[in-house]
C-alpha cells in the first residue's frame, strides 16, 4: 500500500531528533492526562509511536486518496453559486477522510477533541498533504486559525469553536483587503458594537481569502473608529451559520486551483472578539502569520519532494542516445543538487518547528504556572530563534521550491511543458509558495533582525560548539570559514551606517547566514545518521562559492553605486 | 430502526495481489511467510458497511468476528482502529484446517453467541476464493442470506439492498435476522482513526499477554482484552472441526498459463465490436 509518510526516511529522522524528549514532556506536562483520556500517552515512546501511527494514516491518505485527486480538482476547481463555495468533487472526497480518520485539529488539547500533538508531527503531516496536493494543504493548513482562537480566544469562545475542526469544520483568516495586501494596516473592513444587542458587526470586503467561505473565520477589522493605523484593528471570530456573508467570487489562478481565493461581502455579519480590542494586528495577527509561514514551508517542501520523485522517475525511464538520460551528468547534476537542496530546506524546517514547539509549550505551562528563572530564559531564547527562523524557513523553502520545480520540468524536457504530466501542475502550484504569507521580499525585512542583532551568528556559533566525529570535522572548517566570511560581510555592511544600504543587502546577507545553518543541520544530520554524509558534503561545497560571490559583492559595493539603480 | 446488533466476519489472508516468484511452494500450498497477513480486502468493504449502518441508525454495535491462529487478533485491532466496538478471536488448535464447511460450522456457533440481528461479511477471501463461508453460515443459521451488496439501508424494519450482478443491479428487501456478503464493489472501508489506534493499540488477547513482554504493554495503562474464544466457548463438536470436519481435499493442482496463440486484426466499427463481444461471450471468455 502506497504511503508518502513511510516511502521516504527523512521524516522519520526528523521526528527522531533527540530534543523530541523535551518537547513530548513539556508538551504533555509529564504525561498527565494518562487517565484522563484512553488516547493519551503514558510516556515517551507511547507518544513517539503515536505520532508514527497517526503519520502513516495520514501518509496512507495522501497517497490512496488526495494525490490521485490531485489531477482532477486542478482541472474541476471549486465553483461559487448563490454566495458560497463549491468545493472540487475531489477536494470533498479528502475532506471527508481526514476527517473520519480524527487527524484535523490534531495539534490542539484533547478537551477541545485534539490530539494535543506538537507541531513537529503537526508540521509532517501538512508536508505530506502539500505533497499530494498542494491546494488541498491550504484547506488541510488553516486549521492554524484555532492554534490562535487557542492562544488568544476566550474559554467560552474556545470551546465553542476548537472541538468543531476534529468533527471536519474548515477554517480561514480574512486579513487582505482590496488596498491592505502587505500593509495590513490599511485594513479598512468595519466592525461595530451593536450595544442594543451586545454583539459585533462586521461590514465591508474582504480579497484574495484562501478558503474565504469556510465555517469558522478569523476577521481583521477596524474596530476603533476614527483610526487609520494597527492600532485601530481587532480580531474577530465569525460563524458562517450566523449568516451576514457572501462570497462574490473567486480568482481564475496560475495554480493551487483547488483552493478557492475569494472575495468576501459583509453586511451586518455577527462575529465576537477574539482577546482584547486594538491587539488584533499587532499581537494575534502577527502569530497568525508565524504559524502559516511555517505551513507554507511545509507546502514548499512537499511540492518540492513531489517535483523530485516525478523528475527522478522520468529521468530514470526516459532514453535518449541508448540510455536513461540520470545517467547523463548534466542530469544527474540536476537530480543531486535538488535532492540536496530539498534535504536542507526540510533540516531547516523541523529545526524551526523544533524552537516554536519548545516555546508554545513553556508559554502554554506559564499560564498555569510561574516558570523558574532557567525555563523563562528557555522561554525567551526558543521564541527568539523561533522569530528569526520562522522567515527564513519560508523565504528558503519557497524559493528553493520554485527553483526544484523549474528543474523538473527542465528533466522532463517538452513532455514537462504539456500537461500530461504532473510536474506542469507542480510547477504552476510552486510559484505561490514564495508570494503569499508575506512576499519573500517581506520574509527579508522580517529576517534582517536576525542578522543585525547577532542572532543568527550566535546560534552558529553553538551549531560549531557540538559534538562531531573526526571524520566530518573538515566540514565543520568549512563552515567556520563560511561564518567568518559572514561576520566580515555583515559588519562591511552594517559600517556604512545606512538603513538603505542594510535593505539593499539584507537578501544576500539573510542567504548566507541560511547557508550556514543549513550546512550545519546537516553536517548534525550527518552527525547522528552516516547516511546524510553525502549530502552534507555537497550542499557545504555548493555554499562556499554561493557565500564567496555575496561576499565579494558586498565587500566591492559602494554605496553610491544604489543611484545606478534607482530608476533613472 | 435502532439498536442493531451487527457482526461483521473478517479474515486474516495472506496478501495475494502482489505476488512474488516465491509466493507458492513446490507443493502448490501458498508460502504463507512470504506473504504479509492482510485484512480480507472484501471483508473491509464489509465493515465500511456495518460502519455506515452505525452511522445512521442509533445504538448500533459494530462486532467484528475472525477465526485463525492467536496472530489473527491483528485482524481484531485493526477492526477496532477502524470504528468496530468490539471483537471476538475463535481459536484454538481444533479449527486447524477447516474447509469452508468446518469454518462455517464453528462462526455459526460463535454467531449464535452473540445472537446479533445482522451478519456482514465480505463476498470472498482472496486466499481460497470460494465465497462459501458466508452463504454456509446462513444456512446453518437457518437465516436468509443476501450476496453481492454494494449498499443497504432499512426501510421500517425492513433492510434495502443494492446487489451488483453480472448482468445489471438488484434491489432485494429481507427481514432480520439476515447474513449479507458484500463485494468488492462496493465503498473502501474508512481509514484507521486516530484516537482508536491511540486506544486500542496496547489491545491484546490472553494468548497474547502469555507470549509477549508485557512490561511496556501493562505499564499504568489500563489493559484492553480481546476476547478469545475456543472449542469449549461455543460448544462445538470437534469432529466436525478441523481436518475431520473437513470433507474437502485438494487434490491437484495445475499452474494456469496462459498463451496467445493467434492475433486478430478488427476495424473500430459497431460489426466488428458486436461480433467479437459475441465470440467472447460464446466461449465463454466473459459472461
Amino acid at each position: 500500500m502506497a504511503n508518502f509518510y513511510t516511502d521516504i526516511k527523512d521524516l522519520r529522522f526528523h521526528l527522531t531528533h533527540p530534543v523530541m524528549e523535551k518537547i513530548v514532556r513539556l508538551k504533555e506536562m509529564d504525561y498527565r492526562e494518562k487517565d484522563q483520556f484512553d488516547f493519551a500517552p503514558h510516556d515517551f515512546e507511547d507518544a513517539m509511536d503515536n505520532f508514527d501511527k497517526v503519520l502513516e494514516i495520514i501518509g496512507s491518505i495522501c497517497a490512496e486518496v488526495i494525490a490521485p485527486n490531485a489531477e482532477d480538482v486542478d482541472h474541476e476547481g471549486p465553483q461559487v453559486t448563490d454566495g458560497h463555495v463549491m468545493y472540487a468533487r475531489g477536494t470533498r472526497e479528502n475532506h471527508e477522510a481526514l476527517t473520519r480518520a480524527g487527524v484535523i485539529g490534531m495539534a490542539f488539547p484533547r478537551r477541545f477533541n485534539g490530539l494535543n500533538f506538537p507541531m513537529v508531527p503537526y508540521v509532517m503531516a501538512a508536508e505530506l498533504v502539500s505533497r499530494a496536493d498542494a491546494g488541498f494543504a491550504n484547506i488541510w493548513g488553516l486549521q492554524d486559525c484555532g492554534e490562535t482562537i487557542l492562544e488568544f480566544a476566550s474559554e467560552e469562545i474556545k470551546s465553542e469553536f476548537l472541538p468543531r475542526f476534529n468533527e471536519g469544520a474548515t477554517a480561514a483568516m480574512d486579513l487582505t483587503e482590496p488596498d491592505a495586501g502587505s500593509d495590513l494596516q490599511a485594513v479598512q473592513l468595519k466592525a461595530h458594537y451593536d450595544e442594543a444587542k451586545g454583539i459585533w458587526l462586521l461590514n465591508g470586503v474582504k480579497r484574495f481569502i484562501t478558503n474565504g467561505d469556510a465555517d469558522i473565520s478569523l476577521v481583521l477589522a477596524r474596530s476603533e473608529e476614527g483610526t487609520s493605523d494597527g492600532r485601530g484593528l481587532s480580531l474577530f471570530v465569525f460563524d458562517k451559520a450566523d449568516g451576514g456573508f457572501k462570497v462574490r467570487r473567486i480568482e481564475n489562478k496560475m495554480g493551487i486551483k483547488g483552493s478557492p481565493t475569494c472575495e468576501l461581502v459583509f453586511r451586518n455579519a455577527p462575529a465576537k472578539l477574539v482577546g482584547e480590542r486594538r491587539m488584533g494586528l499587532i499581537k494575534y495577527v502577527m502569530s497568525l502569520m508565524n504559524g502559516a509561514r511555517l505551513g507554507i514551508g511545509a507546502q514548499s517542501v512537499g511540492i518540492a519532494q513531489a517535483a523530485y520523485e516525478e523528475a527522478r522517475k522520468y529521468a530514470s525511464e526516459r532514453k535518449q542516445f541508448g540510455k536513461t538520460i540520470d545517467q547523463f551528468p548534466a542530469v544527474y547534476e540536476m537530480l543531486t543538487v535538488m535532492r540536496v537542496r530539498l534535504e536542507a530546506m526540510r533540516s531547516l524546517l523541523y529545526e524551526t518547528a523544533r524552537f516554536v514547539d519548545i516555546y508554545k509549550a513553556w508559554s502554554f505551562i506559564s499560564d498555569e504556572r510561574q516558570l523558574s528563572k532557567e525555563e523563562r530564559e528557555d522561554l525567551k531564547a526558543n521564541t527568539r530563534l523561533a522569530d528569526i527562523y520562522t522567515p527564513m524557513v519560508k523565504l528558503i523553502s519557497s524559493e528553493w521550491c520554485n527553483r526544484i520545480a523549474y528543474d523538473a520540468v527542465q528533466i522532463h524536457g517538452g513532455a514537462g511543458f504539456i500537461k500530461d504530466f504532473p510536474v506542469e501542475r507542480l510547477y504552476r502550484d510552486a510559484r505561490i509558495t514564495s508570494i503569499y504569507e508575506g512576499t519573500s521580499q517581506l520574509q527579508v525585512v522580517a529576517a534582517i533582525r536576525g542578522v543585525t542583532t547577532g542572532g543568527y551568528l550566535a546560534q552558529i556559533r553553538e551549531y560549531e560548539k557540538r559534538e562531531i566525529r573526526p571524520e566530518l570535522d573538515h566540514l565543520r572548517k568549512s563552515l567556520i570559514t563560511l561564518t567568518d566570511g559572514f561576520e566580515k560581510s555583515v559588519a562591511g555592511v552594517l559600517s556604512a551606517g545606512s538603513n538603505e544600504m542594510t535593505d539593499f543587502h539584507a537578501r544576500r546577507l539573510v542567504e548566507m547566514a541560511a547557508n550556514i545553518i543549513m550546512g550545519y543541520l546537516l553536517l548534525l544530520d550527518a552527525q547522528r545518521e552516516p547516511d546524510y554524509t553525502a549530502s552534507a558534503e555537497l550542499f557545504i561545497s555548493l555554499a562556499i562559492p554561493e557565500n564567496n560571490m555575496r561576499s565579494e559583492y558586498i565587500a566591492g559595493f559602494e554605496e553610491k553605486e544604489l543611484g545606478l539603480f534607482k530608476a533613472g | 430502526m435502532n439498536g442493531i446488533k451487527i457482526v461483521v466476519l473478517a479474515k486474516q489472508v495472506p496478501d495475494t495481489r502482489n505476488v512474488g516468484p516465491d509466493a507458492m511452494k513446490a507443493d502448490g500450498t501458498v508460502n504463507r511467510s512470504v506473504l504479509p497477513a492482510i485484512f480480507n480486502p472484501e471483508d473491509l468493504n464489509a465493515l465500511e458497511q456495518a460502519l455506515r449502518i452505525r452511522e445512521k441508525y442509533e445504538g448500533t454495535t459494530v462486532t467484528i468476528l475472525t477465526m485463525g491462529p492467536g496472530r489473527a487478533a491483528e485482524i481484531i485491532r485493526e477492526g477496532l482502529y477502524r470504528g468496530a466496538d468490539s471483537g471476538v478471536l475463535l481459536t484454538d488448535r481444533a479449527f486447524a484446517g477447516s474447509d469452508t464447511l468446518a469454518t462455517s460450522y464453528a462462526l455459526a456457533l460463535a454467531v449464535k453467541k452473540l445472537s446479533p440481528d445482522l451478519v456482514i461479511g465480505g463476498r470472498q477471501a482472496i486466499d481460497g476464493d470460494t465465497a462459501q463461508v458466508g452463504p454456509q453460515v446462513a444456512e446453518k443459521l437457518g437465516w436468509p442470506q443476501v450476496t453481492y451488496a454494494e449498499e443497504m439501508h432499512f426501510e421500517d424494519d425492513r433492510l434495502i439492498i443494492r446487489r451488483r450482478l453480472e448482468r445489471g443491479v438488484e434491489t432485494v428487501s429481507s427481514p432480520l435476522p439476515l447474513v449479507v456478503t458484500v463485494n468488492g464493489t462496493a465503498p473502501a472501508c474508512r481509514y484507521r482513526h486516530a484516537r482508536l489506534v491511540m486506544k486500542y493499540k496496547y489491545a491484546r488477547t490472553d494468548t497474547e499477554l502469555q507470549s509477549e513482554s508485557t512490561d511496556y504493554i501493562a505499564g499504568s495503562r489500563p489493559l484492553i482484552k480481546i476476547t478469545e474464544w475456543d472449542v469449549e466457548a461455543i460448544e462445538a463438536d470437534e469432529e466436525q472441526l478441523g481436518l475431520s470436519g473437513s470433507p474437502t481435499k485438494v487434490k491437484e493442482i495445475d499452474n494456469v498459463i496462459l498463451q496467445s496463440k493467434e492475433s486478430r486484426q478488427l476495424t473500430a466499427s459497431d460489426k466488428d465490436i458486436e461480433s467479437l463481444v459475441l465470440e467472447l461471450l460464446e466461449n465463454h471468455t466473459i459472461g
